[in-house]
């Protein structure tokens, strides 16, 4: 296996060559925000605050703002990822993502466990300083055992992809597009009328925010299960199926 | 054919009863392409004189096409509109019958591709458009040269050459008057890339919103495949190429080359990161070709010239906005803005002045008037804050207010945003609200400079390029135009 060497934050990191930037600074204990991002499912660089500074690419000098999710490592590479820059896109998108939906950290299933609200903390947003939207959104509940909450929804896709990369159903995609999009079941149909739905609840387990819920949660019960994801994943890809 | 009469059908023709006059004429008429003054049409040539049939509006309508012609009046080939063009690209454009393939033929289409086949070196012909210095028309600039040979390079027997013809920029109609005014140098220009890189199949991506586009790509296509200029064992020897129309569904975002693969592919369009990029992972995982419909319509006219005569080549571009004579011109690569904008399109209407030109889209930016005589080319443009984009050139004059302009275009990227990532999808909508507060007349000096903040995190942080140049309309016009925007704060912030 041959290893490539880079800087992060000036710190001299060896990782096997294929490593993302993401894995390699988790490795070297250097934290990098991430929300669309889940291991266990195929990374699609969308939410944006995994953005890092990138000198020494391709012989490249300037600095480029590039998703640590989805770069590879590559040797000479040096990288920044915690520069007054980066830290005021970070903020900013958790703003974008506030304002954009209806967020109310008081009444929510995921309070005190959401990572949204986590994010935010950690960036630093004590407000917005971006007007809030309040768009109208509706609230499916249609399953029997699970509901949406389109109010809380960021668009993340986790769901989408552990349906369909994971479970197999496809239940979930993205309908609409640009500010309109959001997460529809089946064709655009109540959750509860899909049939492909196996009611496996893994959407449920690696929704970031309060979106997916458990009907029998009430407000701060919700927690997030990726662990459960991971391990299943990792069970399939090493053929390792003893707890 | 001297003593025939062409008569333009294409698109802003038909618009301006171009198609009422072809019914009613009892003379043989050819049915041509875009002839360059659009503001003039209908426009017919007869006896190798181009002719305007406009009417002005308080006159009758002519009945016949006989009348309009005794009526018509003529635009001497003197006119700079005319002389100051170097027609590579559109050379047949005007000329033949865009839905005769003999015609075609007759005019030397499908040439190259035959001295490319007999020749049968691919990588002579990579080397041709390298040292040509060619550059992508569709307003990036990427060198097509090296484009063609990291496809060439790519391991693996099957790969793809589309085009991407989703022509979307407001005010961008270059690309629609190749397509409708000579489709088969297209084809040849795609077939000859195809033999180059390796390929064995194209798609041409066409907007919707060209259905007469799409009707003469079609008939091309077909009459093309009948004639052995596409299709298996072309012209005997042992190249094969197909190519296929896959028609768009309206969305913007599809010209941008990862989401329009997605969109062949039959999937949602929204862009990826690259890399991957298309050469190595493109349409169905196949290294893939993508070039832009004027790009691949450049390869004929620069083979059949040769790098030394073929220069530094043209740029089409489509002439609208304020200005007294708009169409389609191609003009030399390097001409300045002035020459085109002023001396071809006659400057601003009688009693204005010109403020600014916009080039490149929701994607560019404004051109000041008073850097009027920058040449038209990648590198003077990028350096004004614009680009030189796919050859959309909108003229603003005195009239126009700057911030409802960046206004606009924001609105078009707020409502072409995929959606995907939070900058784009989040950001355009919140950039728009802080521009309307400011035409409103509501905003404050801290506004202002939210709104700059702003446009740099969505410009930095977006994924691809249509939420990467979003906000460039509004960073262009407060670069040139800070005072539009001044103008507008709340009368107790001014001079803060």
């Amino acid at each position: 296996m041959s290893v490539c060497t880079l800087q992060i934050n000036e710190r001299d990191v060896a990782v096997p060559t294929g490593t993302t930037l993401l894995e390699a600074a988790r490795q070297a204990s250097i934290p990098i925000p991430t929300l669309c991002f889940l291991e266990g499912l195929s990374a699609v660089a969308a939410c944006r605050l995994c953005l890092v500074e990138v000198r020494g690419a391709d012989g490249r000098e300037e600095p480029r703002l590039l998703a640590a999710c989805v770069t590879t490592a590559a040797e000479g590479m040096r990288v920044q990822t915690h520069t007054p820059r980066l830290q005021d896109i970070r903020r900013t998108v958790i703003e974008l993502l506030f304002t954009e939906g209806n967020h109310v950290c008081a009444i929510c299933v995921a309070n005190g466990h959401c990572e949204l609200q986590n994010l935010a903390v950690e960036v630093g947003m004590d407000h917005s300083r971006l007007p809030y939207r309040f768009p109208e959104r509706h609230v499916d509940l249609s399953h029997a055992q699970f509901g949406l909450d389109h109010n809380r929804c960021i668009l993340c896709t986790r769901c989408v992809r552990v349906c369909d990369e994971v479970e197999g159903a496809h239940v979930w995609d993205v309908g609409w597009r640009g500010e309109h999009c959001q997460i529809i079941s089946g064709l655009g149909e109540p959750w509860g009328a899909v049939e492909a739905c196996t009611h496996c609840g893994k959407c449920v387990d690696v929704c970031p925010t309060g979106a997916l819920f458990h009907k029998a949660d009430t407000s701060e019960e919700k927690h997030s299960h990726p662990e459960r994801l991971q391990a299943l994943v990792h069970a399939r890809s090493h053929q390792e199926w003893s707890p | 054919m001297s003593g025939c009469l062409r008569l333009c059908t294409a698109a802003s023709c038909r618009s301006r009863g171009a198609l009422a006059l072809l019914e009613t004429s009892t003379l043989p008429v050819k049915e041509v392409g875009c002839l360059g003054p659009c503001s003039e049409g209908p426009l017919a040539v007869m006896d190798g004189t181009l002719l305007s049939l406009q009417q002005a509006a308080s006159e009758p309508l002519e009945p016949s096409l006989a009348a309009a012609l005794a009526r018509s009046r003529a635009i001497s080939s003197e006119d700079s509109f005319l002389k100051l063009q170097r027609r590579l690209v559109l050379a047949r454009c005007g000329v033949v019958d865009p839905g005769c393939i003999n015609d075609a033929l007759a005019q030397g289409a499908y040439q190259q591709l035959q001295a490319v086949l007999a020749a049968d070196n691919p990588s002579a012909v990579i080397e041709t458009v390298r040292r040509s210095g060619l550059r992508g028309r569709g307003g990036a600039g990427y060198p097509t040269g090296l484009k063609w040979a990291t496809v060439a390079a790519m391991p693996g027997e099957h790969k793809v050459v589309v085009c991407n013809a989703d022509e979307g920029d407001p005010g961008a109609f270059m690309d629609r008057t190749l397509m409708e005014g000579d489709p088969h140098t297209l084809l040849e220009g795609m077939a000859i890339a195809a033999f180059a890189v390796g390929a064995q199949q194209g798609y041409i991506y066409v907007r919707a919103e060209y259905p007469l586009a799409i009707e003469r790509l079609r008939t091309a296509i077909a009459a093309a495949e009948v004639r052995g200029w596409l299709g298996k064992g072309i012209r005997g020897s042992r190249f094969n190429v197909a190519i296929e129309l896959r028609v768009g569904a309206g969305a913007y975002v599809c010209g941008e080359e990862t989401a329009l693969i997605h969109s062949i592919e039959g999937r949602r369009g929204v862009p990826r990161p690259r890399p991957p990029y298309p050469a190595e992972h493109g349409v169905f995982g196949l290294p893939t070709l993508i070039n832009n419909v004027e790009t691949f319509g450049n390869i004929p006219a620069l083979l059949r010239l040769g790098v030394e005569a073929y220069g530094a080549g043209t740029k089409v571009f489509s002439l609208t906005g304020h200005v007294r004579r708009s169409g389609v011109l191609e003009v030399p690569m390097g001409t300045p803005l002035r020459t085109i904008v002023e001396t071809m399109g006659g400057g601003a209407p009688p009693g204005r002045s010109i403020k600014a030109v916009q080039t490149g889209g929701p994607s560019g930016g404004c051109v000041p008037a008073s850097a009027l005589d920058t040449p038209v080319d990648y590198d003077s443009l990028k350096a004004l804050g614009t680009i030189m984009g796919s050859g959309g050139m909108v003229v603003l004059d005195d009239t126009t207010n700057m911030v409802d302009l960046a206004a606009f275009f924001i609105a078009f990227s707020r409502e072409e945003s995929c959606g995907k990532c939070i900058p784009c999808r989040s950001g355009t909508v919140q950039l728009e609200m802080l521009l309307r507060k400011l035409l409103e007349r509501r905003g404050s000096a801290a506004d202002l400079s939210q709104l700059e903040s702003l446009c740099h995190t969505v410009a930095d942080a977006s994924l691809c390029g249509l939420g990467q140049s979003a906000p460039k309309p509004v960073l262009s016009t407060l670069r040139h135009f800070r005072s539009d925007y001044l103008e507008l704060l709340r009368p107790a912030e001014v001079g803060r």
